[in-house]
């Protein structure tokens, strides 16, 4: 009976694009219940994948999505199919466990899905040989580990001709690959000082500031409400991503949004740092359509119960507000994003 | 504006007449024609002492004796419409033997798979009588050709001469219209209705014409081995007389011309169409001369041209609405290669009537029609089908683009079925290939249309949660799909239909969400400032999307987005990718289409005249019913395609990425 659905397949990818569709692997995935039952081996890959993945997480300069294509890339490994279909069937259920894991964010999913839809195109080559095809997917999820490693550096290549001696930087939050971009422009014996908000309610911002000391980059620290104070006085705002959505606009650390507008009216360009694999196909049409992430904000007061709070921890900035955007792809316009979305996805 | 309108000066219209020129006002005709003579640019002797412009008759080899000529005829009683249909001839309907015949219409049984349209054309009882037996029978023939249009024939003159030529075959019942098989000449009898023209004053007009007319010879020579001395001739005198009444007399020469044709065997109308029909560009500048002319003598239909155009937008084409009838009845048993096949006959029929509207229900019923012709089709003798069938599939578009210029979607199909038979193998048998081509077709509609509606469908339904006012304009098929689902999903919401004049397509579309339920609000654009306010989101349709972003649908739905951009509210566009095009657009006057100017003036629902009866009989006053128009990039926040919703820069990447697929 699976053969069956592997006879069929082909050909309607071949017409309709190639996109894994979950109507099918749900169907797929019935048939293979009713077959046999084998519990083990469908949950065997599930808990392998999460700890694969914690494993990885845990090195501090792994971003998340690369943790999960590795994770993903391991769960090939481990993988018992014996066709490519099963194999699919597999890494689906692996990459739904890794966004179940934390469904608020954005570059995880981003990564698991761009991960898989190069597994979809790659399977409907229709490999004969399946240790053929799972060693090129191996592969294939290395190279995309590596890339997305070496993506911090590309960016900061490409982000740090944009610094200027004697300007002023206006940065949001604490974000790795900003970091990577100022710290090769301090390498490069660029003049420059640097503005960062303390981003509450992570503060995050605060650790931007032990940061620039180290490098010995002049820091000033400044509370969120103070953007539209310190404006004038810089010369751009730079800020990093969670994720990079199909408008071409950002979300990031709530924040982001208000630092952005005040900029664009003041005519000060707004530079966002993000890898690819940030690249979601999402279109949110307002702040309330992304998925909510909540932290809690200690307001170092006992507040009466009746008192709402809004604890949403990211904004989504349009893209009327955003200059460029540098990626390792390069450095995009935020039309040029819902380009390589195309490209990528379909 | 006012400096681009400022700057064209008024011309006087004794110069320039745009419309016909009844027959009436015979005296101004001299002055008329020498004027028109110089501004047509046809060099002619002014001199001669040509008949009045009515009475063109053609130059024959053979000189035959012709009637003493009629005075133009009142307008055929026809019921459905007002406007005067302008009769060329001198033919006066009352005094054939055949006498008038009601219009003939075939029945419609158009339904159209996701298109909400209405049943069946809504056409005057005269129209209704010959519903199914429209194919077939004498009689009906009989009455065709007896029809008042006198499309064919310019003067009896014409018809004196054909009748000589022709055998006197009665006109037999034909069981199949459309078929390769018929005989070469037309089986038609008429009764000579004595008229009598002198030819000799046309001598002297045929220099021009006559090096013309040897031009046509040696490429016709060249071509086909076929006797076309007497087509030669005839067109000659088409040529010539079209010197006299500018437009008028190049419809005339364009009935010629069609007369001339008819007596030429199937297969040289067919390569003549076809020659003539390789040169236009697509998009025809109907305010330069030349090309007008140009277009008319190839044109199967003549049509008129309305009076009191609007400067601004001359280089669009407008015809009296309705005009193209009684010539498009005359026309429909006439030689099949040239004339549409009977299933686009009737699409055709029911564009013109309004019956189909909106750029899905349009092409699904045009590439529908098509299969028929298709199915219909056999190759003739000594020509390749994937040419032959191109030049088919030509004409019948043409004669599509009478009863109603082509939108954007159905372009890209037609585009997509040339294409596609010129790929054809040529070792396929020609079932082979008939079928190849129905099964394309069918993938196209299912595809590009249905399935891309169900995928946009599942898309914008994300888009919609609970509590949300949705504002939509018009009556988009699309949106409709859209709205119906989200509450078939059980969302809660509620939905405000913007509707405008003249068409009031909301109404329809009210009446059909009512019908299931669905809270609504309806009111007119001119309130849409006020009920903005009140809206989450704004779902268009679209007639097409063009490369920049600028997005090209029906009248209004700018100043809707326009409003909805200054309020803050999303405005997404739903719209599949086939009628993605090309072009680039900056305004809705470079390309649009207008409608009939009348219809301006009725006002549904109020009794008595409306203020403006009567407008064409003021010189100062002028109508414009504009079709489409343009929304700008800047007001549109999204597009739902089925391959995503992407922002409106992405269009020309869609189009890079997914032209080069040979399915489109």
């Amino acid at each position: 009976m699976m053969k069956a659905y592997h006879e069929n397949r082909p050909s309607n990818w071949a017409r309709l694009g190639g996109a894994v569709t979950s109507e099918w692997l749900a169907q797929a995935e019935a048939a293979v219940a009713e077959q046999t039952s084998l519990p083990s081996s469908g949950s065997s890959p599930f808990f392998s994948v999460i700890q694969e993945f914690n494993v990885w997480r845990s090195k501090p300069d792994l971003a998340e999505a690369v943790a999960a294509i590795k994770a993903l890339t391991a769960a090939i490994q481990r993988s018992e199919a014996t066709t490519m279909m099963g194999l699919e069937k597999d890494l689906k259920i692996a990459s739904d466990a890794l966004k179940a894991w934390d469904p608020t964010s954005i570059s995880l999913s981003a990564g698991c899905d761009l991960f898989m839809c190069y597994v979809t195109r790659t399977s409907a080559l229709e490999y004969e040989d399946i240790e053929v095809g799972k060693a090129r997917l191996i592969e294939r999820g290395e190279q995309i580990g590596d890339i997305s490693l070496k993506a911090r550096k590309t960016i900061a290549m490409l982000g740090q001709d944009f610094i200027r001696d004697g300007s002023t930087i206006l940065t949001h939050g604490f974000s790795r690959v900003v970091l990577s971009i100022l710290k090769l422009a301090a390498a490069n014996k660029k003049h420059f000082s640097v503005v960062c908000t303390e981003g509450r309610p992570d503060s995050t911002g605060l650790q931007m500031a032990k940061e620039m000391v180290a490098i010995g980059v002049p820091i000033t620290l400044i509370i969120d409400s103070a953007v539209a104070y310190t404006m004038e006085s810089v010369d751009m705002l730079l800020v990093g991503a969670d994720g990079v959505v199909e408008s071409g606009g950002i979300i990031n650390m709530i924040g982001t949004y208000q630092a952005a507008m005040v900029a664009r009216s003041m005519n000060k360009p707004v530079y966002v740092a993000a890898e690819s694999y940030k690249f979601a196909r999402m279109y949110p049409l307002d702040q309330k359509a992304m998925f909510p992430s909540s932290r809690q904000v200690d307001f170092h007061y006992p507040l009466p119960s009746a008192v709402q709070v809004e604890f949403s921890s990211r904004d989504y900035t349009p893209p009327q507000y955003l200059t460029l955007l540098f990626t390792d792809l390069g450095v995009f316009t935020p039309s040029a994003v819902s380009d390589e979305l195309i490209q990528l996805y379909l | 504006m006012d400096s681009r309108r400022g700057s064209r000066f008024v011309i006087d219209p004794k110069i320039r007449q745009v419309g016909f020129v009844p027959a009436g006002c015979e005296s101004e005709n001299p002055n008329a024609s020498s004027a028109v003579a110089a501004i047509a640019n046809v060099d002619v002797n002014p001199t001669s002492d040509s008949p009045s412009p009515v009475m063109i008759p053609p130059r024959l080899a053979d000189p035959l004796p012709r009637a003493a000529p009629l005075p133009v005829p009142s307008p055929p009683p026809r019921k459905h419409t007002s406007v005067e249909i302008p009769l060329q001839g001198s033919y006066n309907p009352t005094d054939s033997v055949l006498g008038t015949s009601p219009p003939f219409s075939p029945a419609s049984n158009g339904r159209y798979a996701g298109v909400p349209s209405s049943e069946g054309p809504d056409l005057s009882p005269s129209f209704v009588s010959r519903a199914s037996s429209a194919m077939e029978g004498m009689s009906l023939r009989e009455d065709h050709l007896g029809s008042p249009s006198a499309s064919r024939f310019a003067t009896v003159g014409e018809y004196a001469m054909f009748k000589q030529q022709q055998p006197q075959q009665p006109a037999t019942a034909v069981t199949k219209v459309y078929a390769s098989s018929l005989p070469q000449e037309p089986v038609q009898s008429f009764a000579p209705v004595g008229k009598e023209d002198s030819s000799k004053p046309l001598k002297e007009r045929t220099t021009k014409a006559e090096r013309r007319a040897k031009q046509e010879a040696d490429r016709e020579a060249k071509r086909i081995a076929k006797e076309s001395a007497g087509a030669k001739v005839v067109e000659g005198e088409a040529r010539a007389s079209s010197n006299v009444v500018g437009k008028a007399s190049r419809a005339q020469s364009q009935k010629k011309d069609s007369a001339s044709e008819k007596r030429l065997s199937a297969v040289e109308k067919a390569s003549e169409k076809e020659k003539k029909k390789e040169i236009p560009a697509p998009r025809m500048q109907f305010d330069d001369q030349s090309r007008v002319a140009k277009a008319k003598k190839r044109a199967l239909i003549e049509q008129t041209e309305t009076k009191h155009r609007v400067e601004l937008f001359r280089h669009l084409p407008q015809f009296v609405y309705g005009a193209q009838l009684p010539s498009l009845e005359a026309k429909f048993f006439h030689d099949d290669a040239m004339h549409p096949h009977p299933a686009v006959y009737q699409v055709g029929l029911q564009y013109l009537t309004g019956d189909i509207t909106g750029g899905n229900a349009r092409c699904i019923a045009m590439l529908s029609a098509f299969k028929e012709l298709i199915k219909d089709y056999c190759t003739p003798r000594e020509r390749t089908l994937i040419r032959d069938l191109t030049a088919r599939v030509n004409n019948n578009v043409s004669f599509l683009t009478t009863c109603r210029p082509l939108c954007i979607s159905m372009g890209n199909a037609i585009r997509f079925l040339k294409t596609r038979i010129a790929k054809l193998q040529l070792t396929l048998s020609e079932s082979d290939a008939k079928s190849l081509i129905i099964a394309e077709i069918d993938r196209f509609m299912q595809e590009k249309i249905n399935y891309a509606d169900n995928e946009i469908t599942k898309l914008a339904v994300t888009k919609i949660k609970d509590g949300d006012v949705i504002l939509t304009y018009g009556s988009s098929c699309v949106v409709e799909t859209i709205i119906l689902h989200a509450f078939s999903l059980g969302k809660k919401f509620r939905v405000v239909i913007v509707d405008s004049r003249p068409k009031l397509e909301g109404k329809g579309l009210l009446r059909r969400l009512l019908g299931r339920g669905i809270s609504c609000t309806y009111s007119h654009i001119n309130a849409v400032t006020y009920i903005i306010q009140e809206v989450n989101k704004v779902f268009l349709g679209a007639s097409s999307i063009l490369s920049n972003g600028t997005v090209y649908s029906r009248v209004g739905s700018a100043s809707v987005a326009m409003v909805a951009n200054a309020f803050h509210v999303p405005v997404m566009i739903c719209c599949e990718t086939y009628k993605f095009h090309e072009r680039v657009q900056l305004d809705s006057i470079c390309f649009n289409e207008l409608g009939d100017p009348d219809a301006l003036v009725k006002i549904p629902g109020r009794k008595g005249l409306s203020e403006l009866e009567g407008w064409s009989q003021s010189s100062h006053l002028k109508l414009l019913n504009l079709m489409y128009d343009v929304m700008p990039a800047d007001y549109v926040s999204m597009i739902i395609t089925e391959l995503g919703m992407v922002p409106p820069t992405s269009v020309p990447v869609i189009l890079r990425e997914y032209r080069k697929d040979p399915i489109l």
